[in-house]
């Protein structure tokens, strides 16, 4: 709705009365959050969002599309995206933000971890796993393999989208697998989940903080460590002629937003900036929601409760 | 049935049709067994001769968004004052029953006003029904709701029934404008008829970003785009409709001296109300399948819910908001067709209350409700404690499926995958640009003269010089064994509901069911049986394509003349001959309008199957929303619309020509 001129004024006195808090004078336009479509990103938007409440903020969440989100944070339509993550929003976020029309509002200090994943029971067909050098074994990648895909192994990435150049990594390190896709997350789950009930041979992509990882017994392949020369330098590992003969890379995750915060909400900018959680805490609350069957709300509630002092600090109380 | 007399063309006389059709298909075996050589260019389009048409999209679009003016006003402000109307009447269902009134804006927002409790909602549904449709229909309305209501999805429903509340009346008016002035005038039929086709089949997500940044981020972008999806068929059917009105009875207008506009609205629109009735009930399935979508862009609602819950692998959770979207949809489709055939009874007494006494009834109970609900709190919002849920049961199902079965299900999966769709797949990916294009316009030109030949042949060149061929093939591949299920498998079932009632019954409700239920929640659990990949995509556009393949054939075989049905009876014709000699043939415009729907259908689908990891022109839009180039996506979403428009082209063209050679008046 067009909000006329006066209705924002009333709000804005009805608040004031309310509240009486000093940096909240600042706007009392809501500040839009973005919720996507996982749990761990509804916890981050809500525990932001409880926090500028707290502070006296006007706050109204909007369900919004991980990507396409960047639309309306261009034209300042929505405000503030809690999560973005390096290894999969890296391009449309640096696009977006070159526009200049949206910025960068620092570090989560979440860290993603992709990597190829197995579950513990495929230990026994390929014994000499976590070590990625285990996989060029014949006998090992038929385990893993499927009628489609035999005698190579089948190896289930995420969906395009999401880059990752395994199909590179797989070329470079002479693996004997052939990469599928996943059209999107939901299914790459989904077929975990098919091959777990049935203890059946699978190697997917597994990302964390995730509940995944807290659901299935199993590892992370490890593949020689990333580093920025293996992806730009061939001559980098042991494949001289081939960039990517390495593992992924982790990435941060990424808060952004519309420019216009900075002037609008300072305080809140001030706050969103300063947000900071770690893998662990945010690995816990997730397995609460998504495993134990708690609401969002009421994981959020705990954490507010647990870690005052923190939270007040990022809105300077 | 006029006996008019076959014209065939005279390209058709010069040799006998057979030996053409031999000749071309030979041509293009050899060049496809032995021209890799000879001619690498028909294989692989050159590189050098690409049209770089995503690039000028892409340059295009960011002049439209930033620099388009109309000199007073620019056109992105233009398309914001659209936003800004639409915004006013969904603000004001939404607020009407979901949020309540509100002053002020987000968190801080004060409810000045409740909305209508689910006693209110409920009872006015059964009311409504009532009124239309008598007491069964009013069970029916009061079910599906309640329903939504005691398995904890009422307040997520509520936002989405806003969105198609405000959608729906607008996408069924401008449908049926548009489809009276396609009627009236033969240059806007033409005109408007690739613009439809453009509509229904470039995937959404091609021109999604282009609409978020036009209209705004949120709800009424979704509105945008979902009357963008759901109106054709309106249009199509509008035309189709008023068309097949008898000329006894225009002629008996003209007779009584109708203007013309009398003649539209009080003749020919009302004598089609059965035709025009499958429009609304299609722009209602339709917006309803935008639900998912819509979510994605900030409508929130049952979408969402289903999105979340199958990202946590919940089935349950999925299931039941899935089917709240199908119980608004049965209620809402057939509280419209009750409507339409509602005729007004004379009142019985002279009072307010005996003149209006649904209306009365219906304000005496949303005030009573509203003062119970003050008073008790479970009247207004339904008690969690209360609300019902499958749980775990739906997970454990498919779990027991796949522990117990799913060596057979992988072996049945096999065996079709490696002998029918990977070899279909290779043979398509394999044959010569340039051979198919000839081969598509030599159809064209036996088929419908040479225009046609020059619109298909520059389509599928335009698909070639945008480097979208290999994808295209995939696509085709795809859609077209789909298509091909749909249909053996839609139209006996079409052909049993419309002699059966008994049969059409259950039938309605499944497709009803198939074509609202988001196919993200059997597409999940799909995976888990049959891994990702095409035959997964496969399951799924099957199942939404048999919608329209069902539908449209009982349309046709309900709509023939029981003169003529009378007629055959009376020359003695079994059940079987009415149905073959005279029902089928004079169906058969709607069945192929039911084909040429079950293409676009599969073709729409194309979006979701991207999610199952297929490598088709669906996943190419998927990526560029992914990575916010709308140039890259709009291109892909074109080739699209251009299988889709030389498919429809080749299948009408080949529909005149038969009809012809039977002796069938076209229509």
């Amino acid at each position: 709705m067009t909000t006329t001129l006066l209705k924002r004024s009333l709000a804005a006195s009805a608040f004031a009365l309310m509240a009486g808090a000093g940096w909240a004078q600042e706007s009392s336009d809501p500040i839009k959050l973005t919720l996507h479509d996982w749990t761990g990103q509804l916890i981050t938007t809500q525990i932001m969002g409880e926090v500028l409440k707290q502070a006296g903020y006007n706050v109204e969440y909007v369900q919004a599309d991980y990507l396409a989100q960047f639309a309306g944070l261009e034209s300042g339509d929505l405000h503030v995206a809690m999560e973005m993550w390096e290894t999969t929003g890296r391009d449309a976020m640096d696009a977006s933000t070159a526009t200049g029309k949206t910025e960068v509002f620092g570090p989560t200090g979440m860290k993603a971890k992709e990597e190829w994943w197995y579950p513990t029971y495929m230990k026994e067909k390929c014994p000499g796993l976590p070590n990625w050098e285990a996989l060029k074994d014949e006998a090992c990648a038929e385990a893993f393999s499927t009628a489609e895909t035999a005698p190579k192994g089948r190896y289930l990435g995420g969906p395009v989208t999401w880059g990752g150049f395994d199909d590179e990594r797989v070329e470079a390190l002479d693996l004997p697998f052939e990469v599928i896709h996943a059209g999107t997350d939901a299914a790459l789950f989904a077929e975990l989940e098919s091959a777990y009930q049935r203890q059946a041979p699978i190697m997917l992509w597994i990302y964390a903080p995730h509940w995944a990882p807290a659901k299935y017994e199993g590892e992370w392949v490890e593949f020689p460590e990333y580093t920025a020369e293996c992806y730009n330098d061939p001559a980098w590992g042991s494949n001289p002629d081939s960039a990517y003969d390495c593992g992924k890379p982790f990435g941060e995750i990424w808060k952004v937003g519309w420019a216009g915060v900075k002037d609008k909400w300072p305080g809140a900018y001030a706050a969103v900036k300063a947000f900071t959680i770690d893998n662990d805490e945010m690995g816990q609350m997730i397995t609460e929601v998504d495993l134990n069957g708690k609401t969002v709300e009421q994981v959020t509630a705990d954490w507010m409760a647990a870690n005052e002092g923190r939270w007040k600090g990022w809105i300077g109380q | 049935m006029t006996p008019a007399g076959p014209s065939a063309r005279p390209a058709a006389r010069r040799f006998p049709a057979w030996l053409g059709w031999a000749i071309a298909l030979g041509l293009l075996a050899l060049l496809w067994l032995f021209g890799s050589g000879a001619f690498p260019w028909a294989f692989d389009y050159p590189k050098a001769l690409r049209i770089p048409a995503a690039r000028w999209i892409t340059a295009f679009t960011k002049w439209l968004l930033n620099e388009a003016t109309f000199g007073l006003f620019t056109f992105s402000e233009f398309t914001r004052f659209i936003a800004a109307m639409l915004d006013v009447p969904y603000r004001f269902v939404l607020s009407l029953i979901s949020t309540g009134f509100l002053r002020g804006e987000g968190s801080q927002a004060v409810q000045i006003l409740p909305p209508l409790s689910w006693v209110a909602l409920i009872g006015s549904g059964a009311l409504l029904g009532r009124y239309a449709g008598g007491w069964r229909l009013a069970a029916l309305v009061a079910g599906c709701l309640a329903f939504v209501l005691v398995f904890g999805q009422w307040q997520s429903a509520m936002v989405t029934l806003a969105s198609i509340l405000v959608a729906v009346p607008l996408g069924v008016a401008g449908g049926l404008l548009l489809g009276v002035l396609a009627f009236r005038h033969p240059w806007f039929e033409r005109a408007i008829r690739p613009v439809l086709d453009l509509m229904q089949t470039i995937p959404v997500f091609a021109y999604l970003v282009p609409i978020l940044i036009l209209f705004g981020f949120g709800p009424t972008a979704a509105v945008v785009a979902t009357l963008i999806y759901a109106m054709p068929p309106m249009t199509r059917i509008t035309e189709l409709a008023l068309r097949r009105v008898p000329s006894e009875l225009t002629d008996l207008g003209h007779m009584v001296g109708c203007t013309r506009r009398q003649m539209m609205w009080r003749v020919m629109i009302p004598s089609s109300k059965d035709a025009l009735m499958v429009g609304v009930n299609q722009v209602i399935m339709l917006s309803l399948n935008m639900v998912i979508i819509a979510s994605m862009i900030g409508a929130g609602g049952l979408g969402f819910d289903v999105l979340a819950a199958l990202r946590r692998l919940d089935f349950g959770a999925g299931l039941e908001a899935g089917f709240a979207i199908v119980a608004l949809a049965v209620a809402l489709d057939r509280l419209s067709q009750a409507f339409a055939h509602l005729r007004p009874e004379p009142a019985a007494g002279t009072g307010l209350a005996a003149r209006h006494p649904y209306l009365i009834s219906g304000l005496a109970l949303i005030l009573g409700a509203g003062i119970a609900g003050a008073a008790v709190p479970a009247l207004q919002t339904w008690p969690e404690a209360l609300e019902l849920s499958t749980g775990t049961f739906w997970s454990s199902v498919v779990e027991w499926i796949n522990v117990n079965f799913f060596d057979t299900i992988e072996a049945v999966k096999n065996a079709v995958l490696l002998n029918l769709l990977v070899p279909f797949k290779r043979f398509l990916g394999g044959l010569p640009w340039a051979g198919v294009t000839a081969l598509l316009a030599w159809a064209g030109w036996r088929l419908g003269g040479w225009r046609l030949a020059a619109l298909v042949a520059a389509l599928a060149f335009l698909i070639a010089a945008t480097d979208q061929w290999e994808k295209a093939a995939i696509t085709v591949y795809l859609c077209g064994i789909s298509t091909l299920f749909a249909m053996l498998i839609g139209i006996p079932l079409g052909i049993l509901s419309a002699e059966r009632e008994g049969v059409w019954t259950p039938v309605r409700v499944i497709i009803d069911t198939l074509q609202t239920l988001p196919s993200f929640v059997y597409l999940m659990p799909a995976v888990m049986l049959f891994r990702v990949g095409d035959f997964t995509a496969m399951i799924a556009v099957v199942a939404y394509a048999l919608v329209p393949a069902v539908r449209y054939t009982v349309l046709g075989l309900k709509g023939v003349d029981p003169r003529l049905i009378e007629a055959g009876q009376a020359m003695g014709c079994t059940r079987g001959q009415i149905l073959r000699r005279i029902k089928l043939r004079l169906a058969l415009p709607e069945i192929l309008l039911g084909l040429n729907q079950t293409v676009m259908f599969a073709l729409s689908m194309l979006v979701i199957t991207a999610l199952v990891g297929t490598r088709d022109l669906g996943q190419e839009v998927y990526i560029a929303l992914t990575k916010a180039d709308p140039g890259r996506g709009i291109v892909a979403g074109l080739a699209v619309a251009f299988i889709a428009i030389i498919t429809d082209r080749l299948i009408s063209a080949s529909a005149r020509a038969a009809r012809a050679r039977l002796g069938l008046e076209a229509a």
